[in-house]
């Protein structure tokens, strides 16, 4: 029985060695230069292909590995990429493009003057169904002249320069969308579906080289670990952090950067049900509804009021007097209610997605802003899977809180959705003289005429109280204090090259 | 050798009606995976298009039909998630959750057995009442609750592992068990307060025995007669029981993994019921069913082959 026991004995010991022995092993730390870890909150979808991908959570990533002959720097401004210069025909139907030299595929190869001509291609063709095929519907011909490309358009669009954004890939390369080549920063390495993903820093890359060697992009699809995560060290970055996470972090080793999320809150009312069929009664919840108590609540006053479909990023598109159209007052409020027919009030349902803390909340401050005319407003959370099949595609709903962004950085983009017979239109507006203002803005080819065209939009959205405005989120950012270098976009990106080691 | 055939014939029948409700459960939930993938692109011409393009548009018989006979030939269909195979999606997966549970079990054995001995052997003494109490609120501490305690004391306070920072096992095999052992530790901990019980308590009613009176008037020492005697009859529930919870611990595991953000199973069987990736979906809830049916086919053939005495 003595052997039995000391057999314990030994097991034990040895398995308390391991234990501390493992741990101890655990990686720690190491060169800032060489390594950074950045949190992600889902992973990457099932295709990496520049042309197909859609997510935005997606796109921001592979900003990093693909670039277009031209990319959007930090204000937004387009610059040239894989092209080195451009210029556009007086008539602005002809587009020149000229081919930067020295570069080079991260499989090694350079880029030719095919290799654009095949990744404009897969988007022109007539039978393309790449998410960006629509935007290149006015393409009317595309060629190669030496190293230059010529893009003819068959009418004068403004916004086309933001296409040229789309990824240049080389046409050898088939399996694109799992084997992502480009010609950014960084290059890809591999994934592990829910883990990682793993990107390199590509070292023949034509412009200012990335500061960091290797990159793990960690998923942290749990929302309530990520300052676990950040605190225990295992994650040195994470975007778009809420100001309660944020101030768990700010006595810890990391700095919060503050910036915009650059999109669009605002409880959208479904337009073609009762009682939001009547504008007066949308115009009441706009005078009821005071977005700068909800910053206050909710977002420790930070956020940036709006009041229209349009938020500062867009630089001269954005009006900031239109906020100035609704400012509380809940007499104002009441008096529209009774003339629209509801004395008492009514009662409605907001249907809020899940998984986003922030327009829950807002939506709470909105519910209890709404009392005070009698209005009560019901919160019914629903998953994200099901706000788009009911609310965004089946349009069955009466309000909903959520924020709306724009795929490109055109006032197109982020205001063709509100002409009324638009695929995208999930709260119905219907409006004659919108839809005759957005038509004189896309048809126009002066730039300044469109401009006013557009801002003309945004004023109609506003005083047919399309939606009820809230603000454009702040976006906090933290990284740790080994880092820094971040650069705020205005359109969905995170630019890893740009972050550097301290020292 | 009959015996054996029908507890494996009733296996074979309890998959496939697991297999079934799994898979009929998921055409009832209005929920379309197209929408999910399509998100705000979502048009009614581009989701009936990638409808077809998954194969959605079939009935839902010949769609359950292809799908069990694609399993029959090692194929769990493809992730629409992942555009990658089920079965390459999850083997690295799977890896990980049954290394956690693995080490879990070991861990449940080499504390339990000792454990459990030594309480047994003074459960006369005073100190049964401070050793019962303490196992008592062990066994009642859920393994989620413990796991953020040791993610507290040894991540955040004694900075023993960095929580959040896992490795693939396939990267730093060591540096991986590392960091699995605390949530191995996290799932063991009620296990091995159950073991601990259950060992001593079969060891008292062991213990009023006949033979065991008989065993100390042959002049046998107290030592001895627990060793020799009490213990080696006690044992045999203990390990039916261990059997059992190896089913129970991998499917635990998967809260676990939360806790401790190790990226198995669990992480994906709960991203895909997000994003409504039902390939995926149907494939864990199989494997995990087929674990549970397997392991308590085990037990129930070990437990005769111990004690021949009880039919089963």
């Amino acid at each position: 029985m003595k052997a039995f026991k000391k057999l314990w004995r030994l097991i034990f010991l040895s398995a308390t060695l391991t234990v501390a022995l493992c741990a101890c092993g655990g990686d720690k730390a190491g060169d800032a230069s060489a390594h950074i870890t950045i949190g992600i909150p889902q992973d990457l979808e099932e295709t990496l292909d520049p042309h197909e991908a859609m997510a935005a959570g997606t796109r921001e990533i592979l900003f990093n590995i693909y670039e277009g002959l031209v990319k959007p720097n930090s204000n937004g401004e387009l610059i040239p990429a894989v092209a080195d210069e451009f210029s556009v025909s007086d008539d602005g139907l002809t587009y020149t493009f000229h081919l930067r030299k020295g570069v080079k595929f991260h499989n090694g190869s350079d880029v030719t003057a095919e290799d654009v001509l095949y990744s404009i291609g897969r988007n022109a063709d007539p039978s393309s169904e790449t998410a960006y095929a629509s935007a290149f519907s006015n393409v009317k011909e595309y060629k190669a002249d030496g190293e230059n490309i010529v893009i003819t358009l068959n009418q004068k669009d403004n916004d086309f320069l933001q296409s040229m954004t789309i990824g240049i890939i080389p046409k050898d390369v088939t399996d694109i969308a799992t084997n992502p080549v480009g010609t950014g920063p960084y290059m890809y390495v591999s994934r592990s579906p829910q883990e990682n993903v793993i990107l390199k820093r590509f070292k023949d890359y034509w412009g200012e080289k990335a500061y960091i060697e290797d990159v793990t992009l960690k998923i942290c699809s749990n929302a309530d670990s990520i300052v676990m995560d950040l605190l225990g060290g295992s994650v040195d970055f994470f975007a778009r952090i809420t100001s309660a996470q944020a101030a768990q972090l700010k006595d810890a080793d990391f700095n919060i950067e503050e910036g915009t999320m650059n999109l669009v809150q605002a409880m959208y009312l479904n337009n073609a049900v009762e009682p939001f069929t009547n504008e007066k009664v949308r115009q009441a919840l706009c005078y009821a509804v005071d977005p700068k108590e909800i910053i206050n609540l909710a977002f420790d006053g930070k956020g940036t009021e709006l009041g229209s479909s349009m938020f500062p990023a867009f630089g001269k598109y954005f009006v900031k007097e239109i906020n100035d159209v609704y400012d509380v007052d809940l007499e104002k409020a009441k008096e529209l209610l009774k003339e629209a027919g509801y004395p008492d009030g009514f009662s409605f349902t907001i249907k809020v997605p899940s998984n986003y803390q922030p327009h829950i909340d807002t939506a709470q401050v909105i519910a209890e802003q709404l009392k005070k005319i009698g209005v009560t407003a019901e919160i019914k959370l629903v998953e994200w899977e099901s706000w788009l099949s009911d609310v965004y595609i089946g349009r069955d709903y009466e309000a909903t809180v959520v924020g709306v962004d724009a795929s490109q950085m055109t006032a197109r983009a982020m205001l063709e959705r509100f002409t009324s017979d638009s695929s995208k239109n999930f709260v119905n507006f219907k409006s004659d003289a919108y839809d005759a203002a957005f038509n004189n803005a896309i048809s126009t080819t002066d730039d300044a005429k469109a401009t006013e065209y557009y801002k003309e939009c945004e004023w109609i959205l506003a005083r047919e109280a399309a939606n009820v405005y809230i603000q454009d989120l702040a976006e906090m950012v933290a990284i740790n204090k080994k880092y820094t270098g971040y650069e705020f976009y205005p359109i969905y990106v995170l630019d890893i090259a740009k972050i550097k080691p301290v020292k | 050798m009959k015996y054996v055939l029908k507890k494996i014939g009733t296996l074979i029948l309890t998959l496939l009606a697991v297999s079934a409700l799994v898979f009929f459960a998921f055409s009832l939930i209005p929920s379309n995976p197209a929408i999910a993938r399509l998100g705000t692109e979502a048009t009614p011409e581009k989701i009936a298009k990638l409808m077809h393009d998954m194969g959605l548009d079939r009935p839902v018989l010949e769609r359950f039909g292809s799908w069990i006979l694609g399993i029959l030939h090692g194929d769990f269909g493809t992730s629409y998630s992942y555009n990658q195979p089920v079965t390459t999606l999850l083997s690295e997966k799977i890896g990980v959750t049954l290394l956690m549970s693995v080490m879990a079990i070991l861990i449940t054995c080499l504390l339990s057995f000792p454990l459990g001995i030594y309480v047994a052997r003074k459960s006369d003494s005073k100190l049964d009442v401070l050793f019962t109490t303490i196992n008592q609120i062990v066994m009642s501490i859920p393994s989620f609750f413990s796991g953020i305690l040791i993610t507290l004391l040894f991540g955040l306070i004694l900075k023993v592992f960095t929580p959040g920072g896992y490795v693939s096992y396939k990267k730093d095999f060591l540096g991986c068990i590392g960091y699995l052992i605390f949530p191995a530790f996290a799932i063991a901990l009620p296990k091995i307060s159950m073991v601990v019980k259950l060992l001593r308590d079969t060891a008292l009613k062991e213990a009023d025995k006949d033979y065991v009176r008989t065993a100390y008037s042959r002049g046998n020492r107290t030592k001895a007669v627990f060793y020799k005697h009490v213990l080696k009859n006690a044992i045999i529930p203990v390990i039916t029981f261990l059997g059992m919870t190896f089913a129970d611990i991998i499917a635990g595991s998967i809260i676990v993994e939360q806790v401790f953000r190790v990226p198995g199973l669990g992480r994906i069987l709960l991203t895909s019921i997000s994003g409504r990736d039902y390939p995926v979906v149907e494939a864990i809830i199989l494997l995990l069913a087929t674990a549970v049916v397997v392991s308590n086919l085990v037990v129930d053939l070990l437990y005769k082959k111990f004690d021949p005495r009880i039919h089963v």
